[in-house]
């Protein structure tokens, strides 16, 4: 009883979080936020499971990469995109916001901007393999939130990059 | 806070809105060199002078030196003066109205004598200077008096010190402002943001907005008393609108699109121009507050953003990749054709419109570095003030003569911080901030 009643309440928990945080399920990899994430990883399910959110992050993964100043997607990332788009074709209850980021070498405003055709460009991509436009949508962070924080090619690589951040059912 | 006409000083004060017409010798006396410092030279010696410590005509206290200290910082912040150091007086100052040795000031090198005096009564302080030529053996400008409550003091300091240095340089006071900014704390990869607002160096910090959504690049209007920010509050990037005395704020465009951000207010207040994004394309609009009524500008399929209007209102410059990387752009505020006024090497960004109207400051990428810069508004005579591997987002003091800007260090142990430099390139300098801080935005000038 006590068990289910606090499943509920992480269940609760996650509702809220979505009502004012795309980033809710954490940023997985590395530097990961900590504290929410706990929470996060509860409510994922297991990797193993092909219906689970957390085989889209780790199995199929969440997020694709762009080069400098780029929104086109690489093969690469087309290849992710592929399998993110089967997987939320079947699995109908899930809804993402899809964001954009950008490293660290741009202006603020610009980099806004830049985040938003990139998100727009894995949105399109995912939409031209057959998920309903009215289950994603796209937001950017230009470059107020960095996965990876040394200031070398390395981490820029890393930063330019698009999320698709799996909401539940019933809307983002 | 008000200003007032002190009965011992009744014949040598002015009305504050005197104040800029200053006389700056008596009557049928010419000097040959009168004390001025010309901002535009290319080479400035700091002008010595000497503030002792404001005299206490009663109740002052503390406040007396702490006036002066704040006058003395004002001053030899803008790298135009330099305080002599008081242990080498030869005389001291005895009381307000007592005759000045000009003499031993002299020996001294002290071109500028600040005397002045401070009372408080009941919580109610009353300050008052005179500034000398001491090389003209004159005053230079009419005494003038500061009234206000005891928790005025900083603000009528730096008044004291605006007189000052407008009567030296013939600028426009800047001084008495404010500076709205984002306060950034925690890790590089989990960072927060607040609003936050202080006085121009720093002090009397204040928090606008808690860390529970993001925020960033903060704007005020032409009268100081409302702020346009972006909010990440909704998960989606939106313009919001500040009332500063109630710090309380609202959404300000639904509309369609998706994230809508880089606002900017017009001269008159009424007006918002800003950057919305929809289907991937961001494109700048313009949004009037009294009748809602939004107009497109700019139907491009590049990148549109950080617009900033003329002074006159007539004109919005604005930066735009539509030539393959970021230049800046001036346009009319109906839209229409814009000019591109940025030529040289690099990408131009920011272009934010000087009070004066003569200059557009101005973030430069080239080569790995980030510049502040500043260019006139058909893009000649660019100049360079700053270089590092992270300057951005100039905003104007109220008199056009000196850009703060966000300065942000590399690595994962990299932090932002604010710096202000002079148009000339001089006086570059750290803001004091509590913590890690971006997106200034200077005020005007408070009344």
């Amino acid at each position: 009883m006590s068990k289910i009643s606090t499943m509920f309440l992480l269940v609760g928990a996650l509702a809220l979080s979505a009502c004012n945080n795309p980033d809710r399920f954490g940023a997985g990899g590395a530097g990961g936020a900590g504290g929410a994430g706990g929470i996060g990883v509860g409510g994922l399910g297991d990797p193993n499971n092909p219906a689970s959110p957390a085989y889209f992050q780790q199995r199929i993964g969440d997020t694709v990469r762009f080069a400098i100043d780029q929104h086109t997607l690489t093969p690469e990332a087309q290849a992710t995109l592929t399998a993110q788009a089967q997987w939320m074709n079947q699995n109908p209850g899930y809804t993402a916001i899809i964001e954009g980021h950008a490293d660290e070498q741009g202006t603020e405003a610009y980099n806004l901007a830049l985040g938003a055709r990139r998100a727009t460009s894995v949105q399109q991509f995912l939409i031209a393999q057959g998920v309903a436009a009215t289950r994603l949508q796209t937001t950017s962070y230009g470059k107020l939130k960095p996965l990876a924080v040394c200031s070398e090619e390395s981490c820029f690589a890393q930063n330019r990059r698009a999320k698709t951040a799996l909401g539940a059912t019933g809307g983002v | 806070m008000r200003q007032m006409k002190g009965s011992a000083l009744m014949n040598r004060i002015f009305a504050l809105a005197l104040a800029g017409l200053a006389v700056w010798t008596a009557p049928g006396v010419v000097f040959a060199e009168p004390l001025k410092i010309t901002i535009t030279d290319g080479n400035i010696e700091p002008l010595p002078f000497a503030a002792p410590t404001f005299i206490d005509e009663g109740g002052a206290g503390d406040i007396a030196q702490a006036i002066t200290r704040v006058v003395a910082a004002d001053l030899q912040g803008t790298g135009l003066f330099t305080q002599i150091d008081p242990a080498a007086y030869i005389s001291q100052v005895a009381s307000f109205d007592a005759p000045v040795s000009y003499a031993d000031w002299k020996a001294i090198n002290a071109q500028a004598l600040i005397v002045g005096a401070v009372s408080n009564n009941g919580g109610q302080i009353s300050v008052k200077f005179n500034l000398f030529d001491v090389f003209s053996d004159a005053q230079l400008g009419e005494g003038l008096q500061f009234a206000g409550g005891e928790g005025d003091w900083r603000r009528i300091a730096h008044k004291v010190a605006d007189q000052i240095y407008s009567r030296i340089t013939g600028e426009g006071p800047y001084f008495d402002s404010r500076v709205v900014y984002v306060s950034v704390s925690g890790p590089k990869d989990a960072r927060q943001r607040q609003l936050a607002i202080m006085d121009y160096d720093g002090a009397n910090v204040s928090y606008l907005t808690d860390a529970a959504s993001i925020v960033l690049a903060p704007r005020f209007s032409a009268a100081g008393d409302r702020i346009l920010y972006t909010s990440f509050q909704s998960g989606f990037p939106r313009i919001m609108l500040m009332d500063l005395a109630s710090a309380t704020s609202r959404s300000i465009a639904d509309l369609q699109g998706n994230m809508t951000f880089a606002p900017r207010f017009s001269p008159d207040g009424d007006t918002v121009v800003f950057s919305l994004e929809s289907g991937g394309n961001t494109d700048l609009y313009a949004m009037s507050l009294s009748s809602g009524q939004v107009t497109q500008l700019t139907n491009a399929p590049s990148i549109e953003t950080a617009p900033s209007f003329s002074p006159d209102g007539s004109q919005i410059a604005f930066e735009s990749d539509r030539s393959g990387s970021q230049q800046i752009y001036i346009m009319s505020i109906g839209g229409g054709e814009p000019t591109r006024v940025s030529s040289g090497e690099g990408r131009y960004s920011t272009p934010v419109w000087s009070p004066r109207g003569d200059l557009v400051a101005f973030t430069k990428q080239n080569g790995g570095r980030f510049h502040i810069g500043v260019m006139r508004t058909d893009g000649s005579e660019e100049r360079l003030l700053t270089a590092s591997y992270l300057d951005e987002g100039p905003t104007w003091a109220p008199n056009g003569r000196v850009i703060m800007f966000t300065r942000e260090s590399p690595g994962a142990t990299g932090s932002a911080q604010l710096f202000s430099v002079d148009i000339s390139g001089r006086a570059l300098k750290q803001v004091p901030t509590e913590g890690a801080a971006a997106d200034p935005a200077w005020s005007p000038l408070l009344p």
